[in-house]
């Protein structure tokens, strides 16, 4: 019974609370290492020929045992009890703590050799003391700074004010040699006994000078005597499956340590000749620096048989997979997905579409009650297997069972009653928190609501895509599961994505319609789209409208209603709002605009102009979608472009929308003119060269010649792509699908429009034309020498004609350096963005409006200094004119 | 010359920096002031930003290590912000 007794695990609320107040590291002395030992190690051997642990060995069971089976020969515990108890090494001769050999260094600078005094005189010491006691009460940053100028003060002695001794200059030589720089240049080695002999002579009330605290930390104790041994918990060893063991790295590094000090330990008993013991005391010094960190400067690593490094103390703390990053900050979680994201127009921006397969491995807790006890019933009897059903019932005395193994499940969910748990499955309407790396803001992490689905993928709203930053070429995501009501209180009011239309980062909506919906918006509400009954009953039945709708604009010979009306029945009645739209190009006056190129609402109607980009677009600010969540609410807006969205969406759908060459027809006359520009400008270009071969250019301000031709000839350039950027928007087909796409910002630019049709213009590799190749041109298809436009990487040509098999390497070259490029700077400005998120973390506004860190000092008397949140006013400004305007005041 | 005839001649020197239009205009608070303004900002003398006593700005003002000075300067967000230094040490 006593072993049933043991088994069951402490209660958490039998846990003794403790705050921690303080937090002090000092140097383990050799008098703790030696109290805090069980055992010495005396022998390098860790198992018998019986594979049985040595007694004395590295792997003695007095140091605490891992094998199940076993007892721990200290406290007579089984494994799972047994916390494992240090060992210790007693070293035949000191060797110096490579981590402190700097601040030994300090010291040995410091101090006199002799006599052990600070190298400064009574009145300074007196004097530095009274300064540094007043310090220490309140300004430690600046004790810091006085002790720096102490210890530089006396660095520069060269006799011991105290005994008279003359000092010699000590040298550092990383990781752990010091030597002595005598008189004739001599260098004469500090062995650790010395150091140590020299350390142990300075007086406390000198260290306290030097920044140290003697209480806690004495200096002779970074000379080590003793080495402390973690025993076997913290170096398991493994059992292969040929049933070899195979030791962990730290205890192959202290088998090394124990060889080589009983080796020197033998030395100096049989009198060996000092060369001898020198070597090995190098050695046992080499071994430990390496124990306690194998990537030391100067040092070779100590590597396993493989070549492998070993990975000893300090790396199994450092970097990103040690133990801080990748233990400690980062673990990996349960109640957790992932897999492929793919878009879903029909879901609302607050859902995410869940597959069945992940819905049966997530579970939710679900506490029985008298109220869910049939739900909860029929959950158990679906099973694992079935969804929605449940993986487990937890019984109210917390016994476990796993409904995989369990045969009678009917019999299971009838002796369900009120204080079981069952952890069912993910279910419609669950709230669930979404997340795509990297994680750059708080909008990569947001609450959805589980709307389960078939497939093996996550579905998203396309809206979303933007705070995610996520598109659908192979992008996956993850998906975690709150598993308690506090959580699932937080995620919903706090993280839920409609709370997060509003971006904190300029003000505007970072969610909001994208490409196919821009296009559907401007289509459906440009001049000359009408739609008939059938399609306004089916668009507004997409859209969720549940109204009267409005009367057709056109009642015979058919009932014909506009796409402004349709947008119109879905609009807020109480809507007033006039704004530019992307298409505009020549209009000044909203109210005197016959192209649609302002969108006007006037209680509710559209009364001109379309839905674009610049209306109901993502990352658009002082937009329609902008203002219709600012004014009626998360809630609202979210409603309000879930049902908006999928009618366009729908609309788009009816109406087809497809993109070919034809969209890129462009008439004879165009190309002429294209003809003209870039001959006429090439003649320039020779022009420019030719002056300059004949001596004649003269070089601008701050530039050779060279770079006054280059800089003449980009421009000029530059020019003719811009003039044929102009050709092609005279001529390129209006009604094209990519002119609608360019000008309402769904997808390209006019950029992209001159580059297909008219003229690819200059490629450059880091800015510059093409340069690098052969000595003095860039292909072996050119003359030496050769400054003319196509020598350099001019396309003449464009996408839809094709490009010469030059232009296309010269394409294809520039399109390789902008890739470099990119990547490159996202590297750059990642590592920079962690830096500053790891020094800005815990700033925070406090309630008083004051921004303060976490030890409460003062940053900001005012956040931003005017107080402001960006998120919850016109984007940082306050607009008062229409602040009192809405109050129903006037100024 | 003395020592104390060259400090004043240099303390003379650093006003000059408060002709520069980049100087923030600065004061040094007289200790009773010095309190409200702590209660108003809810914080301890030590939890303002610090600046240096050896800060060309300090130096100017003539403010000494225990001070707490007044810096109006301009500002993008709040047009003219009035923001508070502890004068440190060093």
């Amino acid at each position: 019974m006593a072993t049933q007794a043991e088994k069951t695990s402490i209660r958490e609320e039998e846990i003794p609370l403790k705050t921690i107040k303080a937090i002090k590291f000092s140097i383990l002395s050799p008098d703790i290492t030696r109290s805090l030992s069980v055992m010495e190690i005396t022998t390098s051997e860790t198992y018998d020929e019986a594979g049985r642990p040595m007694v004395g060995g590295l792997m003695d069971k007095r140091l605490g045992v891992v094998e199940p089976g076993a007892r721990c020969e200290t406290c007579g515990n089984p494994p799972d009890k047994c916390p494992g108890h240090f060992g210790r090494i007693e070293l035949a001769r000191p060797v110096i703590h490579v981590e402190y050999s700097k601040y030994v260094h300090d010291l040995l600078k410091t101090t006199c050799r002799e006599c052990g005094r600070i190298l400064l005189t009574d009145d300074e010491i007196e004097k530095y003391r009274r300064r540094l006691e007043k310090l220490r009460i309140r300004w430690k940053l600046l004790a810091d700074r006085l002790i720096e100028r102490i210890r530089k003060k006396a660095m520069e002695r060269t006799v011991c004010p105290h005994c008279g001794a003359k000092q010699y200059r000590v040298r550092f030589e990383r990781p752990y040699t010091f030597y002595e720089e005598r008189e004739n240049g001599v260098l004469e080695r500090l062995d650790p006994m010395k150091i140590r002999e020299r350390l142990e002579k300075i007086p406390d009330s000198d260290l306290e000078l030097l920044g140290w605290d003697p209480k806690a930390a004495r200096p002779e104790w970074a000379v080590l005597t003793v080495l402390p041994v973690p025993p076997p918990q913290v170096r398991p060893s493994i059992q292969l499956e040929t049933g070899q063991r195979s030791e962990d790295d730290l205890t192959h590094k202290l088998v090394d340590i124990v060889r080589v000090n009983e080796k020197l330990r033998t030395a100096i008993e049989s009198g060996a000749p000092s060369s001898v013991v020198d070597q090995l005391w190098d050695l046992l010094q080499y071994h430990i620096a390496t124990y306690f960190n194998n990537e030391l400067p100067n040092l070779p690593p100590v590597k396993h048989r493989s070549g492998r490094p070993l990975k000893t103390l300090a790396q199994r703390l450092k970097g990103k997979e040690g133990r801080f990053r990748g233990s400690l900050s980062g673990k990996r979680v349960d109640f957790s997905a992932r897999t492929v994201i793919s878009p879903d127009p029909n879901l609302s921006i607050n859902e995410v579409g869940v597959p069945i397969d992940v819905a049966k491995m997530l579970t939710v807790p679900m506490t029985v009650t008298e109220w869910d006890l049939d739900l909860a019933r029929q959950l158990v009897l679906n099973g694992p297997e079935v969804w929605p059903g449940a993986n487990y019932v937890v019984y109210p005395d917390g016994r476990r069972v796993d409904l995989r193994y369990f045969r009678d499940r009917r019999e299971l969910a009838n002796k369900l009653a009120p204080g079981f748990i069952i952890e069912r499955h993910l279910i419609n309407g669950d709230i669930v928190l979404f997340n795509r790396q990297p994680s750059l803001h708080r909008m990569s992490i947001m609450g959805h609501l589980v709307r389960v689905l078939p497939g093996r993928t996550f579905r998203l709203h396309l809206a979303v895509c933007p705070p995610y930053n996520a598109d659908f070429d192979g992008d996956e995501m993850n998906l975690h599961v709150p598993q308690n009501e506090e959580a699932r209180a937080e995620a919903k009011t706090l993280m839920l994505v409609q709370n997060h239309i509003i971006t904190p980062r300029y003000g505007g909506p970072i969610i909001g319609a994208r490409q196919d919906y821009i296009t559907g918006g401007y289509l459906l509400t440009k001049k000359d789209t009408f739609i008939n009954k059938e399609a306004i009953v089916y668009l507004l039945a997409a859209a969720g409208y549940d109204g009267d709708i409005d009367e057709p604009a056109i009642m015979y010979p058919k009932e014909l209603w506009t796409g402004k009306q349709l947008i119109s029945m879905l609009l807020p009645k109480d809507l007033n709002w006039i704004q530019s739209t992307a298409i505009r190009e020549s209009c000044k006056d909203p109210y005197n605009c016959y192209t649609d190129e302002y969108l006007i609402i006037v209680n509710g109607y559209m009364a001109a102009g379309v839905l674009d980009k610049k209306s109901i677009g993502a990352e658009q600010v002082d937009s329609l979608w902008h203002v219709v969540v600012k004014r009626y609410g998360n809630s609202y807006a979210r409603k309000w472009v879930d049902s908006i969205l999928r009618s366009l969406v729908r609309f788009l759908d009816l109406r087809g929308f497809s993109m070919g060459i034809d969209s890129l027809e462009m008439p004879p006359e165009s190309y002429r003119e294209l003809d003209k520009l870039y001959d006429d400008s090439e003649k320039k270009v020779l022009e420019y060269i030719q002056k300059f071969k004949e001596g004649k250019l003269e070089a601008e301000p701050g530039l050779t010649i060279e770079e006054t031709l280059e800089n003449d000839v980009t421009i000029e350039l530059s020019r003719v792509r811009e003039a044929a950027a102009r050709v092609a928007e005279k001529y390129i087909n209006k009604d094209g699908e990519a002119y609608i796409m360019a000008k309402t910002g769904a997808r390209g630019s006019i950029v992209n429009i001159t580059q297909m049709v008219a003229m690819l213009g200059q490629q450059t590799i880091r800015g510059e034309r093409f340069k690098r190749g052969f000595s003095g041109r860039t292909t072996a298809h050119f003359e030496p020498g050769d400054l003319g436009p196509t020598a350099k990487g001019f396309v003449r040509n464009n996408f839809k004609v094709g490009l010469t098999p030059l232009e296309f390497f010269f394409h294809a070259a520039g399109g390789r350096d902008g890739l470099v490029d990119t990547a490159v700077r996202t590297a750059q400005s990642g590592y920079m963005q962690r830096r500053l998120i790891n020094a800005l973390q815990d700033i925070y506004v406090a309630y008083d409006g004051t921004v303060r860190n976490a030890s409460g000092s003062i940053i900001q008397t005012k956040y931003a200094e005017d107080g402001i949140d960006v998120s919850k006013s016109d984007h940082g400004k306050l607009n008062l004119d229409e602040i009192f305007r809405r109050a129903g005041l006037s100024r | 010359m003395s020592a104390g005839g060259r400090r004043r001649k240099t303390e003379e020197r650093f006003k000059r920096v408060l002709e520069h239009e980049y100087m923030p205009k600065a004061e040094v608070i007289p200790k009773e002031e010095v309190k409200e303004i702590l209660k108003q900002l809810n914080a301890k003398m030590f939890q303002l930003p610090w600046i240096r006593s050896s800060d060309p700005l300090a130096r100017a003002i003539g403010a000494r290590p225990g001070n707490v000075i007044r810096i109006i300067r301009k500002s993008d967000t709040a047009g003219e912000f009035i923001t508070y230094r502890f004068v440190v040490p060093g």
